[in-house]
């Protein structure tokens, strides 16, 4: 039973933290580049225009529950599991997400990337 | 790209890293925190690892934000994950501890991974992309 609440709490950690990067990604690329932006208007009309947006917004409440779903995944799981699983997962789950929901371009070059990552994070961290 | 936004990718790499590195080093030096001791979180506010730490995590953020304004979430995401290697690496040379060959394959699968992102465009052009975004319009028509 408790092997199953970890890996609930895992796939809770890499939902919500793909979609809080998907939301922080469309909020950046509505608000432009930011570089360019502050060379324009000033560093503070950036940060204003950033806390205004709505996708940006909800992707720090997704980060929120995917950090506290971190502090339950350590409670129940070890360490060596919990870490690598959730990083992992996220890595592939993003380079999903971002193709479906962004429409980015994940060409083959980005999805071996992604899991030739993941499989190096687990590594690490495991 | 520019020479600055290679600067911001790598930014949010080491700030990451260190950020973490200072907050892990800082709460074991305040030890177990549990929910009837919430106080000793606000304690742990006072020391000046977990104060570096929060200092560069939020560096890390303001990197991370910049480089999604100007490049593919599967871009910068696997393009910044050498902070992972420089995660394992620091305890090498800072403590002296061994890197087991299980971590070097990982440094290394990690390093063709970034090798391969990094070769290929930054950024996916939609053909939209030639109007401005509402938000940027909205920020041109108040100048």
């Amino acid at each position: 039973m408790r092997h199953a609440y970890t890996w609930g709490a895992i796939l809770l950690i890499v939902f919500a933290s793909v979609t809080g990067d998907v939301l922080m990604s469309r909020a950046m690329k509505q608000v432009g580049d930011v570089d360019e932006l502050r060379k324009r208007s000033g560093l503070f009309a950036v940060i204003g225009r950033v806390l205004r947006n709505s996708h940006f917004l909800l992707g720090i409440g997704a980060m929120a529950v995917a950090f506290f779903s971190l502090l339950f995944a350590l409670s129940w799981g070890d360490v060596s599991l919990v870490a690598p699983a959730s990083a992992s997962l996220t890595f592939v789950g993003n380079a999903a997400a971002a193709k479906f929901f962004l429409h980015e371009h994940v060409d083959r070059r980005r999805w071996v990337a992604a899991a030739l990552v993941a499989c190096g994070v687990a590594f690490l961290a495991g | 790209m520019t020479f600055r936004k290679y600067l911001v990718l790598a930014g949010v790499a080491v700030f990451a890293a260190i950020g973490d590195s200072m907050l892990s080093r800082g709460m074991k030096d305040m030890g177990a925190v549990s929910l009837t001791r919430l106080q000793t979180l606000i304690a742990a506010l006072r020391d000046p690892s977990i104060i570096g730490g929060i200092l560069f995590l939020l560096a890390f953020f303001s990197a991370y934000m910049t480089a999604l304004s100007w490049a593919d979430l599967t871009y910068v995401l696997p393009a910044t994950s050498l902070g992972y290697v420089l995660l394992a690496l620091l305890p090498k040379f800072v403590l002296h501890e061994q890197v087991t060959t299980l971590r070097w394959v990982g440094i290394f699968l990690i390093a063709v991974g970034v090798s391969a992102v990094a070769s290929g465009p930054e950024l996916t052009h939609h053909p939209r992309d030639s109007e401005p975004e509402p938000e940027l319009a909205a920020m041109q028509e108040d100048r």
